[in-house]
């Protein structure tokens, strides 16, 4: 039997609200299938299954609120029997009924760790990482292991106090769906600031090539097909990410992993206020068409709230693009536990020096954030390089 | 055609790319992305929009012409009336 659980679907997410189940028991489930809509503080989520099977049992119902890591449903992979059907287990077991739960019962508020013997926090690699994926800080979180040793059942506790609402004063208003995201947004952003040592970098490319071979393409292409320069800056930046693997990472465990897969996340503006950054997948493999297709649909589901739960928690680095709202440089927060974010300003015509001769170009303005724990400036410095070198040549993208 | 239906389908088209703005209150010489925070995949749905609508295929060359709302019925009004598609308003 697989869990499927309440996703986490960013860095700020403690809890998500089930609106409605997409599948009901009984009902045949594939991985990518969209099982669920959670409601985030952002927006409407559509959460996709991880295995192939067959919906089991719903544990959560329609409306309730749970935090993140609790069992929403079972999922009963291919080739097991039913529930209905498996033998008994141990007595204690046998007849308790499965209920949904959140990741650990908080019985207690966190207290702080006691110090270990031999210095330095105990806790299991597992816990470690479930701390840094859920936002916990291991400092506020007591061991319940052997001498005191953090394990996931901590964390998980600890993630669900986090979650708990406080109580509202009886003259507390409600806060809206904007307040709540400005909240979500204002947590990620300073956990960003508290634990990421950053760094900036900025480079002027040159747009002259780029775009004359836009204007040229698009010349040839219908209304419907005609692309964005903004295309071709993600696809410089997801080849960029091959030739310097280190800003494709996310920082977990006090250690860089470098991820296998390019999934650039584009910030995206919703109307009425705030951000989401949800992933193109695969960017770098694929062609400028099927990005802008990718794109244009990514912007149309951000807006009208129904993102799926992979492209809130797959991306590998984010851009955000302000030159249109007329900013020239963008020096960024990295979205953690991502390890970069890629800013492009506004393009604009300047003097600039080719082959000796000043002439007016149109440049534009490159930014990298990066996180000074996951790599040092000369490795970022090749990066925005190699963007550069890569908007040259756009035909080739 | 008639200028005032160009107007209004400008205005439905723009109301399904910014459907929280009051459209009412548009100024008709300021410019259109700076009163309803439309980006540039906003315009091109609306260029996409306007292509399927009054079939006038709008080249992104003439994208400036149609900054403000004012600009746009001289565009397209100028673009049917050639396609001898347009009529004065009755």
């Amino acid at each position: 039997m697989a869990e499927f659980r309440m996703p986490i679907l960013g860095a700020d997410m403690k809890a998500g609200k089930l609106v409605a189940w997409r599948k009901h028991p009984g009902d045949e489930v594939h991985r990518g299938d969209i099982i669920a809509d959670v409601e985030t503080d952002k927006a409407v989520i559509e959460v996709e299954a991880f295995v192939d099977g067959v919906l089991e049992r719903t544990l959560v119902e329609p409306g309730e609120t749970v935090p993140v890591g609790t069992i929403l449903a079972i999922i009963r992979l291919e080739g097991e029997p039913a529930l209905a059907e498996m033998p008994a287990g141990p007595p204690a077991e046998a007849g308790a009924p499965i209920v949904a739960r959140p990741p650990a019962v908080p019985l207690q508020p966190p207290v702080r760790l006691r110090v270990p013997e031999a210095g330095g926090v105990r806790i299991s690699p597992l816990a470690r990482n479930l701390a840094a994926r859920l936002g916990v800080d291991i400092a506020t979180v007591t061991g319940s292991g052997p001498g005191g040793r953090i394990q996931q059942r901590d964390i998980e506790q600890a993630a669900a106090a986090m979650a708990r609402p406080a109580p509202a004063a009886p003259s507390e208003e409600v806060p809206d769906r904007q307040m709540r995201m400005r909240q979500a947004i204002a947590a990620a952003m300073a956990r960003s600031h508290r634990d990421i040592p950053h760094f900036h970098l900025f480079t002027t490319i040159d747009m002259s090539r780029t775009l004359t071979w836009l204007a040229s393409e698009n010349e040839t292409r219908s209304v419907a097909d005609r692309l964005l320069y903004a295309i071709l800056l993600i696809k410089a930046v997801a080849c960029a990410l091959r030739e310097v693997p280190e800003l494709n990472a996310i920082w977990v465990e006090d250690k860089v992993v470098l991820k296998p897969d390019v999934h650039v996340g584009m910030a995206i503006v919703l109307r009425g206020g705030g951000l989401v950054a949800p992933a193109l997948h695969h960017t770098d493999r694929q062609s400028l068409d099927g990005l802008m297709h990718d794109f244009r649909d990514l912007v149309q589901r951000a807006r009208a709230g129904s993102l799926r739960s992979s492209e809130l928690s797959d991306p590998t680095i984010t851009i955000t693009n302000l030159g249109e709202q007329g900013v020239e440089a963008v020096f960024g927060l990295i979205y953690p536990p991502q390890v970069a974010l890629v800013g492009f300003g506004k393009i604009v015509e300047r003097p600039w020096s080719v082959d000796g001769q000043i002439m007016s170009r149109p440049l534009m303005t490159a930014t990298l954030a990066a996180d000074h724990r996951a790599l040092d400036g000369f490795r970022g410095s090749v990066f925005l390089a190699t963007i550069d070198r890569l908007l040259q040549e756009p035909d080739k993208l | 055609m008639t200028d005032e239906e160009i107007r209004s389908t400008v205005l439905r088209l723009l109301s399904d790319i910014a459907p929280e703005a009051d459209l009412a209150s548009i100024e008709p010489n300021v410019n259109i992305r700076d009163q309803l925070d439309i980006d540039s995949m906003d315009f091109l749905n609306f260029v996409i929009a306007v292509d399927k609508e009054l079939h006038v295929d709008i080249p992104e060359r003439d994208y400036p012409k149609l900054a403000t709302l004012d600009a746009c019925m001289v565009y397209l009004s100028e673009r049917l009336k050639a396609a001898g598609r347009a009529r004065p308003t009755d």
